[in-house]
C-alpha cells in the first residue's frame, strides 16, 4: 500500500426526500484494501455504495479519486463521458443479481469480451483468447464460451459478472451483496474466489453485504451502519472480536446466535 | 389519387417542407448523427418509404430528374409507384438512368454507376438505430451516441463470429461516418458500403416510421465495422450476370424452371440494359460469343 488514499469520501449524505438514505459518511480507503459496510436491511448500505459508485448523486459531500495519472478528481465535477469510461475501465461494479449486471443474451465470451471492445480492442482471436482465460480464472469451463449465461448456474453467472468486471484490471471494484442469492456452498466458493482474486490483483474494493462472515472473510476494514448513519468503522479483526458500540455487539452476538 | 391535384408543389406544404429542409441541413452538418423530424402522414403505408419520399418532396424542384429504384430496378410495384407520386405531385421528369437522374429515391441498392457530384441520393429507411437490438432503451441509445459508446457494435459483431465462423451479416451492415457516428445503412447489402465511402453524391436517409433524417455528404469518409483479423468484405459472385456479362456486380438469383434451372443477374436493371446496349453480353444471351472468345 501507498501513502496516498485511492478514494477520499467526505461528508457525503444522501436524503430522499425528508427519508435518510445515508448522512455525514467520511473515510479513505487505499489502495489494495477491501473496505466491507455492514448493517441491516434499510441501514443505508446500497445507498452509500451507490453515491460512491456515481450510481446515485449524493445530495451532498465530495468523493475523490486518484486516477491513474495521480491526480485526485472529484467525481461530480466530471463529465459524463470521462465518468463512464471510468466506470467500464478503471472500475467495476458487481451486482446482487447477476441478472443485473450481464448481457443475458449474447455469450459468456461476449459479456468478458466487451469491456475490451468498449476500449478499443480490434483483434477477435486476443479478445477471444483474453475472455477465455478470465474464464478459466473464475472456474468457468472454457468450453462454455460460446453459451450464453442463461444458460448458467447462479454461481456461475455471479462468477462470469466477476471475470466481466475484472478483464480490463479495474483498480477498485464495488460489490453489493455479491453471494446474496446463492445456497451456503456456492456462497464459500465463491468468496475464496473473490478472495483469491482481490489478493492476486491487489485490487481494492468495497463490499456491501448483511453478512458478517462474508466481511470477515473479505476485508480488512468495515463500517458499521445503522438508519443511515456510520456508527462504528475500524479493521475488522478488532471490530468483530471487540465490538465498541452496543448496536455493533448485538449485531455480532446475534450472528454468533445462529 | 386524382384529388392530389389540389395540394401543393411536391405534395407537403411548405412548412412541412421547410421543417424536413432544416432537419436535412442539420443532418448533413453532423454526418451520421440521427436528426429528429416530425414525420408527416404520406398517402402510403410505412413500409413503403413514406421517409424516403417527405425527404425527397422537400429537396425536389420542377428542374429536377428522379429516378426510383427498389431491390436494383425501376419496375417494381413499390418503385413505379413512387415514380408516379411525383411525376404527379411535381410534375418533374424521371427516367431509368442513374447518370440522368438528379435525385435517385432507393430502398436498398445503390446503383452500380458511380454517382457524381451534384447528384443525391435518398434511401428510404426502416430502422435507422443501429443500436436498437442491442440496446432498446431510447434514453441509452441516444447517450452512447453521444458518448460515442460503441463497443456493442463489436459485441454484435463477436457474437456473429463466434457463432458462424465469420461475420454473417450480409445487411444493414453497420458503418463509422466521419470517424464519429456509427450508423446503419439499412437495408442496404453490404455489397454496397464501400460506394458510399468518399461518394461524390449527397446521401440523404428518412426514416419515416421512426421519424429520422441523417445524412452522408458528399467526400465523407464511411467505413463498415470490423476486426483486424476479421476484416469486412463485400458479396463475391462466382459468376458474371448471365445477362449482359458483368463482374463485380451485386447479382440476383433468378429461377428459370421448375427442374433446379436458375440464372444470375444484375440486380441494377438500368446497369445491365445500359451494357447490354453498348454491346455485351453475358452467357444467357449469347452463348455463341462467349464460345468464340
Ligand atoms: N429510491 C428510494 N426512494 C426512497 N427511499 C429509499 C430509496 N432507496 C432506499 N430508500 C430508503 O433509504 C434507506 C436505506 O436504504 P438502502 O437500500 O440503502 O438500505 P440497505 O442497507 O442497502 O438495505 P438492504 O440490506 O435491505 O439492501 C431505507 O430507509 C430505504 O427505505
Ligand atoms: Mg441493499
Ligand atoms: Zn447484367
Amino acid at each position: 500500500m501507498t501513502d496516498t488514499p485511492l478514494l477520499k469520501v467526505s461528508g457525503v449524505s444522501k436524503f430522499y426526500g425528508s427519508r435518510i438514505g445515508c448522512k455525514g459518511v467520511s473515510f479513505d480507503l487505499w489502495p489494495g484494501e477491501v473496505l466491507a459496510i455492514v448493517g441491516e436491511s434499510g441501514s443505508g448500505k446500497t445507498t452509500l455504495l451507490n453515491c460512491l459508485s456515481t450510481r446515485l448523486i449524493p445530495t451532498t459531500g465530495s468523493v475523490e479519486y486518484r486516477m491513474r495519472d495521480g491526480n485526485f478528481r472529484d467525481l461530480y465535477h466530471m463529465g459524463e463521458a470521462e465518468r463512464r469510461f471510468l466506470m467500464r475501465t478503471d472500475w467495476g461494479f458487481v451486482h446482487q443479481n447477476p441478472v443485473d449486471g450481464l448481457r443475458m443474451t449474447v455469450s459468456a465470451g461476449a459479456n468478458v469480451g466487451e469491456r475490451l471492445m468498449a476500449i478499443g480492442d480490434r483483434h477477435y482471436g486476443k479478445i477471444r483468447e483474453t475472455a477465455s482465460d478470465w474464464l478459466a480464472r473464475v472456474e468457468i469451463s472454457t468450453d462454455r464460451i460460446d453459451d450464453q449465461p442463461r444458460a448458467f448456474s447462479g454461481g456461475m453467472r455471479q462468477r462470469l459478472q466477476i471475470a466481466r468486471n475484472l478483464v480490463t484490471h479495474p483498480r477498485l471494484v464495488f460489490m453489493d451483496e455479491p453471494t446474496g442469492g446463492l445456497d451456503v456452498s456456492v456462497q464459500a466458493r465463491l468468496l475464496d474466489l473473490v478472495r483469491g482474486l482481490v489478493n492476486d490483483l491487489g485490487l481494492s474494493a468495497i463490499v456491501v453485504t448483511h453478512d458478517l462472515a462474508v466481511a470477515r472473510l473479505l476485508s480488512h476494514r468495515m463500517m458499521v451502519m445503522k438508519d443511515g448513519h456510520v456508527i462504528e468503522h475500524g479493521l475488522t479483526d478488532r471490530v468483530l472480536d471487540d465490538p465498541r458500540e452496543p448496536y455493533t455487539q448485538l449485531l455480532v452476538s446475534s450472528i454468533l446466535q445462529v | 389519387m386524382t384529388d392530389l391535384a389540389t395540394y401543393n408543389f411536391a405534395y407537403l406544404d411548405e412548412q412541412t417542407k421547410r421543417m424536413i429542409r432544416r432537419a436535412i441541413l442539420k443532418a448533413i452538418a453532423i454526418p451520421g448523427y440521427q436528426v429528429p423530424f416530425a414525420s408527416r402522414e404520406m398517402p402510403m403505408p410505412y413500409g413503403w418509404g413514406t421517409g424516403g419520399v417527405q425527404v425527397t418532396a422537400s429537396i425536389i424542384g420542377p428542374e429536377d430528374v428522379l429516378k426510383v429504384i427498389d431491390q436494383g430496378a425501376d419496375d417494381t410495384t413499390n418503385a413505379v409507384s413512387i415514380r408516379a407520386f411525383f411525376q404527379k405531385v411535381a410534375n418533374v421528369a424521371v427516367t431509368t438512368h442513374t447518370k440522368d437522374a438528379t435525385i435517385i429515391q432507393t430502398r436498398h441498392r445503390i446503383p452500380e454507376q458511380k454517382l457524381a457530384e451534384g447528384q443525391i441520393l435518398v434511401y428510404q429507411v426502416p430502422i435507422p438505430e443501429p443500436l436498437r437490438f442491442l440496446e432498446p432503451r431510447e434514453t441509452e441509445t441516444r447517450k452512447m451516441h453521444a458518448l460515442e459508446e460503441y463497443g456493442l457494435m463489436h459485441v454484435k459483431l463477436y457474437e456473429d463470429i463466434a457463432h458462424n465462423g465469420r461475420i454473417s451479416k450480409t445487411y444493414a451492415y453497420p458503418v463509422k461516418v466521419a470517424g464519429r457516428y456509427v450508423m446503419d445503412p439499412s437495408p442496404t447489402p453490404k455489397f454496397d458500403n464501400p460506394k458510399m465511402h468518399l461518394s461524390e453524391a449527397l446521401q440523404l436517409f428518412g426514416a419515416g416510421r421512426e421519424k429520422r433524417i441523417y445524412a452522408v455528404p458528399p467526400y465523407t469518409e464511411v467505413v463498415s465495422l470490423d476486426f483486424e483479423d476479421y476484416p469486412f468484405e463485400i458479396q463475391k459472385f462466382e459468376q458474371p450476370c448471365a445477362l449482359c456479362g458483368a463482374e463485380g456486380v451485386y447479382l440476383d438469383e433468378v429461377v428459370l424452371d421448375d427442374k433446379g434451372g436458375r440464372m444470375f443477374v444484375c440486380s441494377d436493371t438500368d446497369h445491365c440494359e445500359e451494357r447490354r446496349e453498348h454491346g455485351h453480353a453475358g452467357a444467357m444471351l449469347a452463348p455463341s460469343k462467349e464460345a468464340a472468345e
